[in-house]
Order: C-alpha cells, then sequence, then structure tokens
C-alpha cells in the first residue's frame, strides 16, 4: 500500500478534503467503533498543545486504538540532543501512524519523507495546520449545509494566522466571497489574496468589524496578539476594536455561524456562548470526527 | 562558429572541456563554488572583470577535461542567468548553449526562514522556482516560504 500522509492541506484534492468530511459525518453518527483495534498511533508534541493532542487522542481512543508518545519536548530524546530524523525512524518502527507537532517549520514535511508510516502535521510552527483547516470547513459545511457561495469573514490577525491562510485558500475551491477584517498592520498577505485573485472570486477589506457582520454567513474570529506590533501604542489603538460583543450582533443573516480556532482569550464576549449562533466550541469538538475520519482514512481503514 | 573560436583562444585555450562564459559580473567565485570546481584535479582558468560588449564586465571559467551534465551546470542560471556553456573538444567548439533556470533546485541555496527545518537539522534544501518578471523566487519544499533572488545565499 502507498504511504499517504498530510502535512499541507494542498496534499489533499478537493474530492479527497470533501471525501474526509463525508467520513466526519459518519464518525459524528457513530463515533465508538473498534477499527482502530490493534493499531498504534504515535502522538509527537514537541510542542504543547493540549486541545489539539488530546483531540487527537480522542479520536484513537473512540475508534479502540492505542496512543503512545509525549506531550513536551523536554520529556523526549530531542532534550538529549537526538536529531528529529532519528526521532521519527525510530518511532515508526514502533507505530502504524505518527501525529506530530513541532515548532520547527517544514519539520512535518522532512518527517513525512522519513518515515516508513503515514504522518499528520499537527502544526509545525507558522506553517501549516490542516487538520484545523479540515475541520473548519466540516464545520461551516455542517452550519451552512454547503461550502459553495458563501460569504466568509475572517477577523483579526490575518497577516500571521495560519490557519486563516489555509482556510482561505481551501475556500477558493468553493466560490467563496472572503471579507478580510483587520487592523491595518496585520492585513492577509499579498501572497494568499492572490490565491483568491487567481480564481476570479471577490474579497473585501475592512477596518470595521461592524461593517462586515451583516453581510457574512460565517464570521471567523482570531486572536490578535500584542507582540505582532511593533509599537504598543498601535496595539492599545485596535485592541477593542476586534473583540465581538454581543450589541453587534443586531443585525446579521439568521444563519451567520461564529467559529474561531481556539483558544479564545478575551476576542469573543463569554455572553455571547449561549447564543444560538456561536458554534466555536462544537467547533472543538467537530476536531475529533474530522481526526477520526483522517486517521482511518490514511490507515486505509476507509477509502 | 569561427569568430568565436578564436576569441576563446586570445583568453587562454584548453583544449578539451568546457568554458563558462559570460558569467554575471562579480560571480565568478560563486560559479566556483555551486559546481564544485574546489575540488576538480584538471586545469581551470578563472577570469574576472573582463571586457564584454555585451555585459560590460564578465567572468569566465574554463575547466579542462570536464563535461557537465546540463542540469548541474544549469544551476549556474541562479547566479548568472546570461552564462553561456561552449565545450571544447579538440580545441573546436563542438557545443554551444545558453544555461536554463531548473524548475527545481536541491541544495546549493540556502532558505531564508530561519525557523525552516532546512537550517535546523542536517536537511538538504529543495526549492521549486518561480520566474516572475524576469525574478527568481524559491518556494522551499519544506516550510514553504519564499526565497528571493536578492536573498540567495549560496550554501
Amino acid at each position: 500500500m502507498k504511504k499517504k500522509s498530510l502535512v499541507s492541506i494542498h496534499d489533499f484534492s478537493k474530492e479527497e478534503q470533501l471525501r474526509i468530511l463525508e467520513l466526519a459525518g459518519e464518525f459524528e453518527k457513530t463515533p465508538n467503533s473498534s477499527i482502530l483495534e490493534g493499531q498504534v498511533i504515535a502522538s509527537l508534541f514537541f510542542e504543547p498543545s493540549t486541545r489539539t493532542r488530546l483531540s487527537f487522542e480522542t479520536a484513537v481512543q473512540r475508534m479502540g486504538g492505542r496512543v503512545i508518545g509525549f506531550a513536551d519536548a523536554n520529556i523526549s530524546s530531542t532534550s538529549k540532543g537526538e536529531s528529529l530524523m532519528d526521532s521519527i525512524k525510530t518511532v515508526a518502527l514502533y507505530s502504524d501512524l505518527i501525529v506530530m507537532r513541532h515548532p520547527v517549520e517544514g519539520s512535518a514535511r522532512f518527517a513525512s519523507e522519513v518515515s516508513d508510516v503515514p504522518v499528520i502535521n499537527a502544526g509545525d510552527g507558522a506553517n501549516q495546520h490542516p487538520t484545523q483547516c479540515l475541520l473548519d470547513m466540516y464545520s461551516i459545511l455542517k452550519t451552512q449545509g454547503k461550502l459553495d457561495d458563501l460569504h466568509v469573514a475572517f477577523v483579526g490577525d490575518l497577516k500571521y494566522g495560519r490557519t486563516v491562510h489555509s482556510l482561505t485558500i481551501a475556500l477558493t475551491n468553493f466560490n467563496c466571497t472572503f471579507h478580510l477584517v483587520s487592523p491595518e498592520e496585520l492585513k492577509l498577505p499579498s501572497s494568499v489574496k492572490q490565491h483568491i485573485k487567481d480564481k476570479n472570486l471577490k474579497y473585501y477589506q475592512y477596518t470595521d468589524l461592524m461593517e462586515a457582520i451583516p453581510k457574512v454567513d460565517i464570521l471567523y474570529m482570531t486572536r490578535i496578539q500584542k507582540e505582532r506590533f511593533s509599537d504598543p501604542v498601535d496595539y492599545e489603538k485596535v485592541k477593542n476594536a476586534y473583540i465581538l460583543t454581543r450589541q453587534m450582533l443586531g443585525n446579521t443573516k439568521p444563519n451567520l455561524r461564529i467559529l474561531h480556532p481556539m483558544p479564545r482569550v478575551n476576542e469573543i464576549e463569554e455572553q455571547i456562548d449561549t447564543d444560538p449562533r456561536a458554534y466555536y466550541f462544537q467547533q472543538a469538538l467537530n476536531g475529533v470526527y474530522v481526526r477520526q475520519a483522517l486517521l482511518a482514512y490514511l490507515l486505509g481503514l476507509k477509502s | 562558429m569561427e569568430n568565436i573560436k578564436i576569441k576563446e583562444l586570445k583568453v587562454s585555450a584548453i583544449e578539451n572541456g568546457t568554458v563558462i562564459d559570460h558569467i554575471a559580473h562579480g560571480k565568478v567565485l560563486q560559479v566556483v563554488k555551486i559546481l564544485g570546481l574546489e575540488d576538480f584535479e584538471d586545469q581551470i582558468y578563472l577570469g574576472a572583470n573582463l571586457e564584454s560588449k555585451k555585459y560590460g564586465k564578465k567572468g569566465i571559467i574554463k575547466i579542462s577535461n570536464h563535461f557537465f551534465e546540463e542540469s548541474d551546470i544549469n544551476r549556474i542560471a541562479l547566479i548568472s542567468p546570461s552564462a553561456t556553456i561552449i565545450e571544447i573538444k579538440d580545441f573546436v567548439i563542438v557545443k554551444k548553449f545558453n544555461v536554463q533556470v531548473p524548475s527545481l533546485v536541491q541544495g546549493i541555496v540556502k532558505c531564508i526562514n530561519p525557523k525552516c527545518v532546512t537550517n535546523q537539522q542536517k536537511v538538504e534544501t529543495r526549492f521549486e522556482v518561480f520566474t516572475i518578471e524576469n525574478r527568481m523566487r524559491l518556494k522551499c519544499h519544506y516550510c514553504e516560504k519564499f526565497t528571493n533572488q536578492e536573498n540567495f545565499d549560496f550554501n
């Protein structure tokens, strides 16, 4: 069997992405099974990420598989100076699939090349985080009933937010219109906008969140980090402008859903959590179904 | 053809081997480096800051008794797309061509991203080459960041 890994969302064709979403739907209906029985999944978190790791490990356990690994590089032999290549080659001998999170960019691609078993990238620095992208797509599909022809707003740090970049690029396959809301300093990079232009799709840029809210089906919030600003005064000026409050949701489309890759700090007021348009906790749960789908697909248990 | 031959002979003749002509000004030593000429045993002549009608100043390298695979020699295009390759047998030019920008580059150039795995672990760089408005950009196979021509740093 030819080994296939998922390092970047581009590794999957549109058809494969849709197939994963379809499988995720099946796992949502029947999350518990024993199809992974006898399989050992390595969960290598060279940098901590509680949500992503627990989501993967839950996915494995729900299907009856076993997990080996570590949650922090300090407890791996990396701290003794072992090369990434040696770590991966060794773990590939022990396990049937590797889930890896690593702070070094490109480390996941490299791991997929030296490993004899499939590798799922659970985030490589600021580069790629494809399972987040798939779970975002699944959440959009579930709440809107489709991925095509939607109006999607991205809010906050559009410059450095890797989830925003990959989701934007993935959605250019579905004829979406993009509403980009950010401070001047954190606008979407032109390389990502080029993907939108290449598909002859439309995007609109705003600095005022209120302008975009009534127009969209999906409001994808992200966190603005203080350290992204060279001048702290600039941060102080904008920090409250991109916090979503209940008052701002007075005039929305009825099908609007609010997404957030989490963790949230203060960019969505907690009062909104009980609003039917808030979807970010369900979104996090969807991550388990999508990861179940991916594990089953890459292990050749579902095609 | 005859003219070219006489011109080459004026500078310094090789009986058999490869001449790399029209190397961009100031790039001769980089060409030496990326072709690994330091390790060659046969005679090599280097010329720098030579007059060129077409380019003002140019460099030239003559390597005795060695012929390159096109895929190897095309790496020169990364630093001097103007270079011309001339193959000589018995003092006669048998082949002449311009270097072509390769579509893939392995090794040679460093990735500009300090957080890239190629700068952190023993991993050879690999890039896909894009040319936009005559400027080369290399997309890293690993971290997916672009390194622009003006930032090329040769290993």
